[in-house]
């Protein structure tokens, strides 16, 4: 048996992750947007990544569509949906990414299901986004118990940082091996809901971020799933070190022309 | 010898588990740590068994079918699961989680349903506790079983047409899911079949397991010895397959035969015989045989029986299949539609297009039947809900 080592000596060197880097360095007011790869058009995950780079967001989240995507709601699945309908795999995106180190280096998470990931084989999938320089991965379905079980050790071997996420129904005691299982920051989750947006993030769940921030994890925390403007935004990153959008993104991504102005929509309506 | 009993953490061997978003943890979570108390409890089984007997009617009777009998060259009974109330034997399943829902205090059911007989059995245990009850039904599936659409209306039931994917069970289970993910504390999840994540799969199965305790004693009754040759049934999640072959999982001298929908046929890829075709893979919670493309696409099923039309197969069933425990045979559309004509001409009775995948299994096994072998197929559900698809195809 050969042992593959590069991944420890990368790690060795650099030592902190691009994402740790991120939250040390900026620490807050941290803007992540997420978006379906392979739409718009099957080719699109390139151009999206540069043109979010270029207009200064922190880092991307990019999404590997699946047929039954059942933490998302309907702007997500529709994009999840067409993408697939566009022709877009793992094998594909990864071949269309393969040098996006040279157009940014900012952080880059793969988000997706745990079932293309198992279905790529999953020391492929993470040797495949190691070697393309990917930092992090999330994969909502798969829990903890499970994670830690089968999971964590391949993640860990290619150095790669693997986000968990937690929500208002989950028990402080969780809370802490979740925070103990991730690396990079911890998600949180901003209410009972699946992915998309929402106007206003009301008292209760201001409360819910202020419970997290003053339980001072390990790990830095972003929140997601109804960031849509500024207000919510400011809500988020008020309580924690910033916010994950996606849903709005995509629906920019229909309104506009281009992706660029997509783009430059998203940051006027979050950065208000 | 193997029982195939559920493990702690929810697997029968590779397959099973718990695959949720953390936002449905807790509530999966309460269920693992409650579900075996409360049914074991004296309360429990005595409301349980009384609604299965004054409001069910059962026990359900086990029928000699003798001109069936006769053509197959064996001894044939029919499990009559088709004569409960509401016309199948999802009601078993129905009631008993919903008295654990009220047990455990939830104020709102949802439910998936793919030929609306899980749907009208959950809706009808709403209107006898007076819950609110929403069912997730694919469009599909809504236009071809109108009068279980009805029926579920006229019991005060929401019924949501879901436009995702094929428009078929496996998109009713996704939004049945987001819903829960929406409403994790209030709402509880009436899931109809051996699938999703741990317990369900073993709550349903125990849920359904009266079928084998009743054919039991029925046989023995009457045929002197308490367990059959083979023991037949459909699957599609796997509930009624679960329920007929509960008590025997163990016990080898009983051949377990079970019919998946072929479809147009297994090498058409207009099929929904997920044991047969699919891979190891991951949907809705449970890890499972699944008919999905080498990039983890879950490919959309396809069977003339609503009910079967899913692309993969409880857990338990998984690892039976795959230990060769039990034998799973892919029925076509075809084979389904004549064995139903055949009950219907032989028995008069009319079965529903699922239990007529179970009746194709005969002519499949004929030759294998030796004349003292006695057979036990369970008749799932009645063709009412089928009559529109029968009538088109009567010759």
């Amino acid at each position: 048996m050969t042992i593959d080592y590069s991944p420890l000596i990368i790690n060795f060197y650099t030592i902190m992750t691009r994402i740790s880097r991120l939250f040390k360095e900026k620490g807050k007011d941290i803007l992540s947007v997420y978006f379906s790869s392979g739409y718009p058009t099957v080719d699109s995950a390139p151009r999206i990544i540069k043109a979010l780079s270029d207009a200064g967001v922190d880092m991307i989240e990019i999404g590997i569509p699946f047929s039954d995507p059942l933490a998302d709601g309907p702007v997500i699945q529709r994009s999840n949906s067409i993408a697939l309908k566009n022709g877009i795999s793992q094998k594909l995106l990864f071949e269309q990414i393969k040098d996006i180190r040279k157009v940014t280096d900012i952080p880059l998470i793969l988000m997706g299901y745990i079932n293309c990931a198992m279905q790529f084989g999953f020391d492929d999938f993470c040797k495949k986004a190691k070697e393309i320089g990917i930092d992090g991965i999330i994969l909502p379905d798969l829990p903890l118990d499970e994670y830690n079980a089968e999971y964590r050790p391949i993640v860990e071997k290619y150095g790669l940082d693997f986000i968990h996420l937690i929500t208002p129904e989950t028990s402080e005691e969780r809370i802490r091996k979740i925070d103990e299982a991730s690396s990079g920051f911890v998600y949180m989750v901003s209410s009972a809901s699946t992915t998309g947006a929402q106007s206003s993030f009301e008292q209760s769940k201001q409360d819910y971020f202020k419970r997290i921030k003053a339980m001072n994890l390990k790990n830095p925390t972003l929140v997601g799933f109804g960031v849509s403007n500024h207000e919510t935004f400011r809500a988020a990153a008020d309580n924690s070190c910033g916010a994950i959008v996606g849903s709005q993104f995509i629906k920019e991504l229909d309104a506009n022309p281009t992706i660029e102005e997509a783009v430059s929509s998203l940051i006027k309506k979050i950065k208000g | 010898m193997k029982n195939y009993e559920v493990s702690k953490d929810g697997y029968y061997g590779e397959f099973g588990g718990s695959y949720i978003p953390e936002i449905l943890h807790k509530v999966v979570y309460d269920l693992q740590e409650q579900y075996e108390a409360i049914m074991n409890s004296k309360d429990f089984k005595e409301e349980f068994h009384a609604l299965l007997k004054d409001y069910v009617g059962r026990p359900s009777p086990l029928y000699y079918a003798s001109r069936l009998s006769e053509k197959y060259g064996c001894r044939i009974y029919l499990k009559r699961e088709d004569l409960n109330h509401t016309g199948a034997h999802k009601i078993n399943n129905s009631l008993g989680q919903i008295l654990l829902a009220k047990k455990m205090g939830k104020t709102r059911i949802i439910c998936e349903t793919g030929a609306g007989q899980h749907g009208v059995a959950t809706a009808t245990a709403c209107a006898l506790m007076n819950l609110p009850c929403v069912v997730y039904m694919g469009a599909t599936d809504v236009e071809r079983q109108k009068p279980n659409v009805e029926r579920m209306k006229m019991l005060g039931a929401t019924v949501v047409p879901v436009q995702s994917g094929n428009k078929t069970l496996k998109d009713a289970c996704n939004e049945a899911i987001r819903d829960w993910c929406c409403n994790p504390r209030d709402t509880f999840y009436i899931i109809g079949s051996t699938m999703g994540p741990h317990p369900y799969p073993e709550m349903v199965a125990r849920m359904q397991s009266v079928i084998s305790e009743e054919i039991k004693w029925q046989i023995k009754e009457k045929e002197g010895r308490d367990y059959p040759d083979y023991l037949m049934a459909c699957i599609g999640g796997g509930s009624n397959a679960a329920g007929t072959i509960y008590h025997y999982k163990g016990d080898e001298r009983v051949n377990i035969v079970l019919a998946e929908a072929g479809g147009l046929g297994v090498e058409t890829g207009e099929t929904a015989a997920s044991l047969n075709i699919g891979t190891v893979g991951i949907l809705h919670g449970s890890k499972m045989y699944v008919m999905q493309t080498e990039d983890g696409q879950i490919i959309e099923p396809y069977s003339i029986s609503a009910g079967l039309d899913y692309p993969g197969v409880g857990p338990m069933h998984c690892q039976m299949f795959k230990d060769g425990r039990s034998k799973v045979l892919p029925i076509t559309d075809q084979e389904a539609l004549d064995a139903a004509f055949e009950l219907t001409k032989l028995e008069g009775i009319i079965p529903a297009l699922e239990s007529a995948h179970a009746l194709a299994l005969l002519p499949r096994m004929k030759d294998k039947f030796k004349k003292d072998d006695v057979v036990v197929l369970t008749v799932s559900g009645r063709g009412d809900k089928d009559m529109q698809t029968y009538l088109k195809h009567l010759k």
